[in-house]
């Protein structure tokens, strides 16, 4: 369904991601590992159209190479980036609305889809009158999983989803990952928690300074890496 | 009693005239973090449009609505033709163009009209007064007031209910989420503009209405003016442009108030100073908004 290939992305002189390519079949959760700075979350701006790059990106066939990010989104991509990026001063449930701007004429759909997140985050129908700069670490990764999902996508990016929570929220967002691959989304997740990312996945890649380092199914990255020595570079 | 009538009247017909500038302004610098200098020209390019319109015999409202619309349509143009070209570029090279757009449309006024003042059309009910509780209103007062506090409504009800309104708020904050949402980046842009003009243009309708004329330079104070209530209410946010642009009213119609005549010609002096004081209290204005993302 997605195919990278040859993926460069770079920051001035910097280069961040230097020839990645990588691939996800229809219903395959995929995760991609590696230490800070090795290139994941530009990788994933980079599918998702938010950053200049060199490269192929096939979805579905069609390539969308340098197509905007908006573009993208209405080809069923939807993405959820390591910053969160709520917007603070809109309630949860105006939020929840934007997620839904690349379908927003189908509103029986839309308000169909609403329930549908609020029947998976109670937490978000309690709030969604209030603003949501005022949510907490893990309310906010709630709702942006939650946005993203209201745009029906085919494929989701997923971008450090656990960042700096709780051990306890932790373990619902990963639950609520298996359950969304339960009902057979495309995944494309990039975690610093590497056990329980790979615990989830079918296959991984390993990113090391830009490029791929590693690939295989989930189960033999866990066996043979040392993950320590994964992240710690080296 | 009377005094304070009259001086709450005055405070609501300039303040809801700031209000309306300081948004234009604002509007546009939530989106592209652009003070966009070529704001005042559309407030001119409007006021001419009115003096060129002058004896076509058209009904004064079809004037009006013709004059708000070349507004808009400048606003939308200047937009596609000099900031769009630039945008990605580098925020400098942004702000440099709207220096230059702003000086090409003030020179096309004294190259093809005039340097000097025009009369512009406006009906006779600017300039008639209203008798109110034991005092005399000026009418232009009056319909300032009412134009200017129904377009803060009807603003803010779009801004809030609708889903264009919604997503400008976001991409206000988070331009880039919310491209990643599927909102096209140049309609947010466009709108913004657009709004822009149509604020420039209400308010040329309002302020050339106090001075009955146009000049090349008129835009000049409406800028000032407006960029001073957004500085002082907060960059940040629409709530802070409307409560920076009363605010700033307030003051110099207190000064105007206050002030003996010998004082009254350093009347600016007194005003700035105390912008500068509310600064130094509140920085970042006086309502500070959501931190902001990145641009485009």
């Amino acid at each position: 369904m997605l195919e990278v290939s040859d993926l460069k992305v770079s920051y001035g002189a910097i280069n961040a991601v230097r020839g990645v390519s990588l691939r996800l079949s229809e219903g395959e959760l995929v995760t991609l590992l590696g230490a800070n700075g090795a290139g994941k979350s530009s990788t994933l701006l980079a599918i998702a159209g938010a950053l200049k790059s060199s490269g192929t990106v096939r979805l579905d066939g069609t390539d969308v190479s340098g197509w905007s990010p908006e573009r993208i989104v209405r080809q069923g991509v939807a993405m959820v980036p390591e910053t969160r990026d709520v917007f603070p001063d809109l309630t949860v449930a105006e939020n929840l609305l934007l997620g839904a701007y690349a379908r927003r004429r189908d509103r029986d759909g839309v308000a169909e889809d609403r329930q549908r997140m609020f029947a998976l985050f109670p937490r978000l129908q309690e709030r969604q009158e209030q603003a949501a700069g005022t949510l907490s670490g893990g309310e906010q990764q709630m709702l942006v999983i939650a946005r993203a999902l209201m745009s029906r996508p085919r494929l989701l990016l997923l971008d450090e989803p656990s960042l700096g929570l709780a051990p306890t929220v932790v373990d619902q967002i990963f639950a609520m990952i298996a359950e969304l691959k339960r009902q057979r989304l495309t995944i494309l997740l990039v975690e610093q928690n590497a056990s329980k990312a790979l615990a989830l996945a079918d296959r991984a890649y390993v990113l090391r300074l830009g490029k791929v380092a590693a690939e295989g199914r989930a189960a033999e990255i866990a066996a043979a890496s040392d993950l320590e020595h994964l992240y710690l570079g080296g | 009693m009377q005094t304070l009538l009259q001086f709450t009247i005055d405070v609501l017909s300039l303040g809801g005239a700031y209000a309306l500038m300081a948004l234009g302004l604002v509007i546009v610098y939530g989106i592209l973090k652009l003070v966009n200098f070529a704001y005042g020209e559309l407030i001119m390019v409007a006021g001419y449009g009115l003096f060129l319109m002058n004896g076509s015999g058209l009904p004064w409202l079809v004037m009006a609505a013709v004059a708000v619309l070349i507004a808009v349509v400048t606003g939308v143009l200047t937009e596609y033709a000099a900031f769009r070209p630039v945008r990605a570029k580098s925020v400098t090279a942004v702000l440099i163009t709207s220096f230059a757009f702003s000086t090409i449309l003030q020179n096309a006024a004294l190259l093809f009209i005039s340097p000097r003042p025009r009369n512009v059309p406006l009906p006779d009910l600017f300039s008639q007064t209203v008798a109110f509780g034991g005092i005399l209103i000026p009418a232009r007062n009056l319909i300032t007031i009412v134009a200017s506090i129904g377009l803060l409504l009807l603003f803010a009800f779009l801004m809030k209910r609708t889903v264009l309104g919604i997503a400008m708020r976001a991409a206000a904050t988070q331009f880039r989420m919310a491209r990643m949402l599927g909102v096209p980046a140049n309609l947010i842009i466009s709108t913004a503009f657009a709004i822009s003009g149509f604020f420039a243009g209400v308010v040329s309708l309002l302020w050339i209405g106090r001075i009955g004329s146009v000049t090349p330079g008129v835009g000049l104070e409406p800028l000032l003016v407006a960029f001073i209530a957004t500085v002082i209410g907060g960059m940040r946010s629409l709530q802070g442009a409307v409560l920076g642009g009363f605010l700033l009213a307030f003051i110099n119609t207190a000064l105007n108030y206050l002030l003996t005549q010998d004082l009254l010609q350093f009347r600016d002096a007194f005003t700035f100073t105390l912008v500068i004081l509310i600064l130094l209290w509140r920085p970042e204005g006086l309502i500070r908004g959501p931190a902001t993302g990145q641009r485009t």
